[in-house]
């Protein structure tokens, strides 16, 4: 995907896209709790993975992870800036709560990576258990999953 | 900071509580906080996951969680909930703190049995550690309560895309004429995306017209997806590409609706949720090939069974099928579609009108439509029908009526129809019958007809 990114193919990019902007704007939204926001962080981000495609290390991780940095990182700045200029014409929150609230909104996010990066079948098992309210033994069995 | 959590035998030792939030454990990169607040990795290792991961093979890359945890931490003893003795004998003697300790993720997660959750209850109220990563569990549950997967806008695929190549032109692009077949194959496969397998199972009832009538065919969620891979093949195949499901030969070469019949017929390939992957990847694959092959490739034949279109019309044909079969994907699950963007639905409505002349002709030799009122010599203006299409994506088409060798002109034009986009989209998919599509009229009533029952059946399964 990095040679093709890097050879310039459009279709790459594509490719790109429907791998990864679910997670890039889902990531963006969980920090910055607004839509045209986490649209313009899912724009700069595929924007410099397209204009960069070599600034990606696959020996520091995978591609996903990285993406999921940039975003983060995107994302945390963004409401860094956004948190100052409120603060700048009428107050706000201070330093303190900013960083606050930086640190849930960065939280919360993480927490979101580390659910959709899980391998699918946990990931089932975790939904059934939790988000549809089943014990966890009924929902492994249900995933016909075996204790051991 | 955390150097193992307190095992039984050192649960009277001094615990400095928790300086950070369980959030911040997440935040720090997983530690801590991947281990314990779902199940993950630790109750993980007591599953064996018995299918390869449907999605895993979307993803080259070999991994799935982010910077792997080396520390089983908040697990001194991981295997515990499995080897320990099943719950019918937990509830005859109260089970031990590290049984309790073990299914406290499970707790946090509302996810234990009646029985464990009043044990588990009951044990929080005497075990002041175990009240204490109780606590932060549920604080770091808390954070899995979310929305998943908002709808993204469709839209913003064409949006961002559109932005990076203003940043950096690709130096393969992707060819115009692919460009509508690329945003309806990625715009489907958004609306696949949370399906569950009951929705791959609804059932779909598929619509065209077919011998002057409109015919109908059950199908399910998953059937469309391979009717779609089948006859998207069909373009592979011309451009070299492989089947994606191996078919017979007679029924490969038959064309759209032969190709689909053998599909569903195939005992072998059950149409289940799997079929999602073979059929984005030769779309993918499709968008890709295309994109190296150079400007000739446009004109390139793509048989149809008792006909042909050159590739670019082949690509649009895909595309509209993609979006009207998407289209019925929502209905059948009751979630809203939007019809393609303006661009696109310009061309699609423009390859319609570009092949009604040549089915009108069709069905004039079979006695489907009024003869023709003159003979025309090739090249020369005849007898026109104005097709006005309102709405974004529309226009004038003028559509020669007595020979499609003959030059339509506005000078000869003898009716004039106007609709919207969509309709006319919905009356060439067979899904409006031509005398209920909502159609304004004007002049000769035999052209009118004629053209909207041409338009008609375009349409096929």
């Amino acid at each position: 995907m990095q040679q093709r990114l890097a050879r310039g193919e459009a279709a790459a990019l594509g490719e790109l896209y429907d791998r990864f902007a679910s997670l890039v704007h889902s990531l963006a939204h969980r920090v910055l709790s607004d839509d045209d926001a986490a649209d313009q962080i899912t724009r700069e981000v595929f924007g410099y993975v397209w204009e960069n495609p070599d600034a990606y290390d696959p020996k520091l991780g995978s591609m996903r992870s990285w993406v999921a940095k940039l975003t983060q990182r995107q994302a945390v700045q963004r409401l860094r800036q956004s948190e100052a200029s409120t603060y700048a014409e009428n107050g706000g929150c201070s330093t303190e709560e900013l960083e606050q609230k930086v640190r849930r909104a960065s939280a919360a996010a993480r927490a979101d990576y580390i659910v959709t990066s899980m391998p699918a079948p946990l990931r089932a098992a975790l939904e059934l258990a939790y988000f549809q309210r089943r014990d966890y033994r009924q929902a492994a069995a249900d995933l016909s999953i075996t204790e051991d | 900071m955390e150097q193992g959590e307190p095992t039984p035998d050192d649960e009277n030792t001094p615990r400095i509580p928790s300086p950070r939030a369980a959030g911040d454990d997440l935040a720090g990169g997983g530690r801590g906080g991947s281990g314990t607040f779902v199940p993950g990795p630790r109750e993980g290792n007591r599953f064996t996951a018995p299918e390869p991961e449907p999605h895993a093979s979307m993803d080259p890359e070999p991994h799935s969680v982010p910077e792997p945890d080396p520390e089983p931490q908040a697990a001194p003893e991981p295997e515990a909930t499995v080897h320990e003795p099943a719950p019918p004998e937990a509830h005859a003697d109260p089970p031990s703190h590290t049984v309790l300790k073990s299914l406290l993720g499970a707790w946090a997660l509302a996810a234990c049995s009646a029985e464990e959750t009043d044990a588990v209850e009951a044990h929080l109220t005497e075990c002041a550690p175990c009240a204490d990563e109780a606590l932060r569990l549920r604080d770091a549950v808390g954070l899995l309560h979310t929305e998943r997967s908002l709808d993204l806008d469709p839209m913003l695929r064409s949006r961002v895309l559109e932005n990076c190549l203003g940043r950096r032109p690709a130096r393969i692009p992707v060819p115009v004429w692919a460009a509508p077949y690329d945003a309806e194959t990625a715009r489907l496969d958004a609306l696949l995306n949370d399906f569950g397998d009951a929705e791959w199972h609804a059932p779909v009832r598929l619509k065209w017209f077919e011998q002057e009538r409109r015919v109908t065919r059950r199908t399910t969620v998953a059937g469309v997806i391979g009717h779609l891979m089948a006859v998207d093949a069909l373009v592979a195949t011309a451009l070299g590409l492989d089947e994606p499901v191996p078919m017979d030969p007679e029924a490969a070469s038959a064309g759209p609706t032969a190709r689909t019949e053998a599909l569903w017929r195939a005992g072998q390939y059950p149409l289940t949720r799997t079929v999602r992957e073979p059929w984005r990847e030769q779309s993918h694959t499709l968008i890709r090939t295309v994109s190296f092959a150079g400007r000739g490739v446009a004109e390139l034949a793509v048989p149809y069974g008792e006909f042909a279109l050159p590739l670019q019309d082949a690509m649009l044909d895909r595309a509209f099928e993609c979006w009207i079969h998407a289209g019925d994907i929502a209905d059948a699950v009751d979630y809203p579609y939007e019809p393609p963007s303006g661009a696109h639905l310009h061309r699609m409505i423009d390859l319609a009108a570009r092949v009604l002349p040549t089915t009108l002709a069709g069905r004039r030799r079979a006695g489907l439509a009024a003869p023709a009122r003159g003979l025309v010599t090739a090249g020369s203006p005849g007898r026109s029908l104005r097709l006005e299409i309102e709405g974004v994506g529309g226009g004038d088409w003028h559509i020669p009526l007595d020979s499609p060798a003959a030059v339509a002109s506005p000078e000869h034009e003898v009716a004039h129809v106007a609709l919207d986009g969509v309709e006319f989209c919905r009356l060439a998919a067979g899904h409006v019958p031509p005398q209920d599509a909502a159609v304004g009229q004007l002049g000769d009533r035999e052209a009118i007809r004629d053209v909207l029952f041409a338009a008609a059946s375009l349409s096929r399964l």
